[in-house]
């Protein structure tokens, strides 16, 4: 057997398309189009397509709404930690502060769901933005367990003083005319940030976050001031947490303590793994994966987390680039066995 | 008339817990002086770029730039202000092409001033900028040198762009960490050249080096420290000539006969 191993070995060849730097291609024919498009065809595609496919399953549509409020968790998640350099565990923070933020709004003041979810939005992102600030100068763990403490903290708050609703929570949000408005809504939404956000990322702004990740004490010795940048970069991500935590809170029509649940910490993390770090498509892949296998595994109540950390495990030591990476080097590699 | 001073240290002291890494370093510099430190390792002289620089904040003493005191400033004000550094242990952005490194600078405010090395005024876009200071420092156009990935540059490119990152700030003075070090004698005798052409443009260039052969070649005075402490300070033969930097560099009579 060893002796038929040794005497050949694995080829990859870059396909003809794909030049010497990323991001430049020679595109000449409609094949090559049709080669550089068709991935990110097949994402839209299949995200538009699934609330119609699911149409006969009215619980399964809910899950898709849920699929892309994990989604841009996690698309922020991947942003903060791979472009920016901070590991954010404030997931649930986001979610919670956009949530009640929007219910406050609707059940205050009356504003419809098209102003209370932008306006939650910016608002819940300053006020996240605001309460890491002093946090800003921490790097990896340290910082990961800070923005850890801030939902737990929340919701402690919450409970003990009683305010919006204490821990019955706000009642009697207003709901999306449809299910299919607030399906296609968070599906564009998604669509939108993450398409922008891989944009974004490779813009002259970008390569300032990148900066900072990579080696700061250059950024810093070129006249940038490094909290404002990273302060920018939670600012973005933040936003769009509590855009997930403000269609969360019109999807339920309510807003209360579970929405500083650490699974909207945890989970965004568990699909970045899974879906490939530092690719931003990666992150909606692995959720479009984890979360549905967590709504079949509701009846093993608790026990779902033995099989979270089971796939989780299986991926960090087998496969711990992600499917995202392993699936862009197969379509971009041939791959032969050549005899030595 | 007398030249400016663009820079002047008073009484700098730095210690860190027990050891102490600069004790009361005075010295002042003039617009368009090559200023050499040099001294054995450990003595103070990353430790005095730090102070300068704002990475590392003065126990005592006062750093004034431009007339300006910027004691305890942070680094980003300071380089602001068109005071710069390069950095001992290159870390560039490895994943990016070279020209790409360039873009943090140049998104600076004071790149946004200034327009970049010879940008002119307004900035343009940032990435021509970019490849225009990196040609001019001796990467090749032609060969697609600045195109190339960081990742895969050799030393000598590795260190000029060190000093291309300083230069898009268009800075008034350069505090070169090391430059020369690591460098092949082909790529040595490019840099030098680069050097005095910069100090010819009105930069004013403190360059800390292990390499005195270069060194003394370029800079009109150099300053020795040891133990944190300035030895002395002078003309290049008049350093030379100086008793107590031959006993830093090479230790005294006493030690000599003990071995």
């Amino acid at each position: 057997m060893e002796a038929v191993m040794a005497t050949r070995r694995k080829e990859r060849l870059d396909r003809g398309i794909k030049v010497r730097t990323d991001g430049i291609y020679a595109v000449s024919s409609w094949r090559e189009i049709a080669y550089l498009v068709l991935p990110r065809l097949l994402l839209i595609g299949g995200l538009l397509l699934m609330p119609l496919l699911l149409s006969q399953a009215p619980y399964w549509q809910r899950v898709v709404s849920i699929v892309c409020i994990y989604s841009l968790l996690a698309i922020s998640f991947d942003f903060l930690a791979h472009f920016v350099g901070l590991v954010s565990l404030g997931g649930a923070l986001y979610i919670g502060v956009g949530a009640y933020i929007a219910a406050l709004l609707n059940t205050h003041f009356g504003l419809p769901s098209w102003v209370t979810v932008p306006l939650s939005t910016i608002l819940g992102g300053g006020f996240c933005t605001l309460l890491l600030w002093p946090c800003l100068p921490l790097r990896g763990v340290y910082f990961a367990i800070v923005s850890l403490m801030f939902p737990l903290l929340a919701a402690r708050i919450i409970e003990a003083l009683d305010i919006f609703g204490g821990t019955d929570g706000i009642l009697g949000v207003d709901g999306f005319s449809s299910k299919w408005m607030e399906m296609y809504v968070l599906i564009a939404l998604v669509l939108l940030i993450l398409f922008g956000l891989r944009r974004l990322v490779n813009e002259d702004l970008g390569l300032v976050f990148r900066g900072v990740k990579d080696n700061d004490q250059a950024v810093k010795a070129s006249g940038i001031d490094v909290i404002t940048i990273k302060a920018l970069g939670v600012f973005i991500a933040s936003a769009i947490g509590c855009l997930g935590g403000a269609m969360l809170s019109h999807l339920y029509m309510w807003a209360g303590l579970s929405q500083f649940a650490l699974d909207f910490s945890i989970i965004p993390i568990a699909a970045t793994v899974v879906g490939g770090g530092g690719t931003l498509a990666g992150p909606v892949i692995g959720c479009l994966i984890l979360v549905p296998i967590s709504e079949l595994l509701r009846d093993f109540g608790t026990l779902r987390i033995a099989v979270y950390a089971l796939i989780l495990c299986g991926f960090i030591v087998f496969k711990s680039e992600g499917l995202m990476v392993y699936g862009s080097r197969k379509y971009q590699q041939f791959e032969r066995w050549v005899q030595i | 008339m007398s030249p400016e001073t663009i820079l002047k240290l008073s009484g700098v002291t730095k210690r860190f817990g027990g050891v102490q890494a600069l004790t009361e370093v005075d010295v002042e510099i003039h617009r368009g002086d090559i200023l050499g430190i040099i001294g054995p390792n450990g003595s103070g002289k990353t430790t005095l770029v730090n102070c300068i620089t704002g990475f590392v904040t003065p126990d005592a003493g006062q750093v004034i730039f431009a007339g300006r005191d910027i004691t305890g400033w942070p680094p980003h004000k300071i380089a602001d202000l068109g005071l710069t550094r390069t950095f001992q242990v290159m870390r560039p952005y490895y994943s990016l092409p070279a020209y790409k490194n360039l873009i943090v600078p140049l998104f600076s405010r004071r790149a946004r001033r200034t327009g970049g090395w010879r940008g002119g005024g307004r900035m343009g876009d940032r990435n021509t900028v970019a490849v225009d200071i990196l040609e001019e420092i001796g990467f090749e156009r032609d060969s697609y040198v600045p195109y190339k990935a960081a990742s895969s540059l050799p030393t000598g490119y590795l260190k000029r762009l060190e000093l291309a990152r300083c230069l898009a700030l268009r800075p008034d003075l350069i505090l070169c960490d090391e430059v020369f070090s690591g460098l092949s004698m082909s790529e040595m005798a490019s840099m030098l050249p680069l050097m005095e052409k910069l100090r010819q443009e009105g930069v004013t260039l403190i360059m800390v080096e292990h390499r005195l052969r270069e060194l003394f070649s370029l800079a009109n005075r150099v300053m020795v420290l040891n133990f944190g402490a300035k030895v002395c300070e002078g003309g290049s033969e008049e350093v030379m000539a100086n008793e107590e930097v031959k006993k830093a560099y090479f230790g005294s009579e006493e030690v000599f006969e003990y071995v």
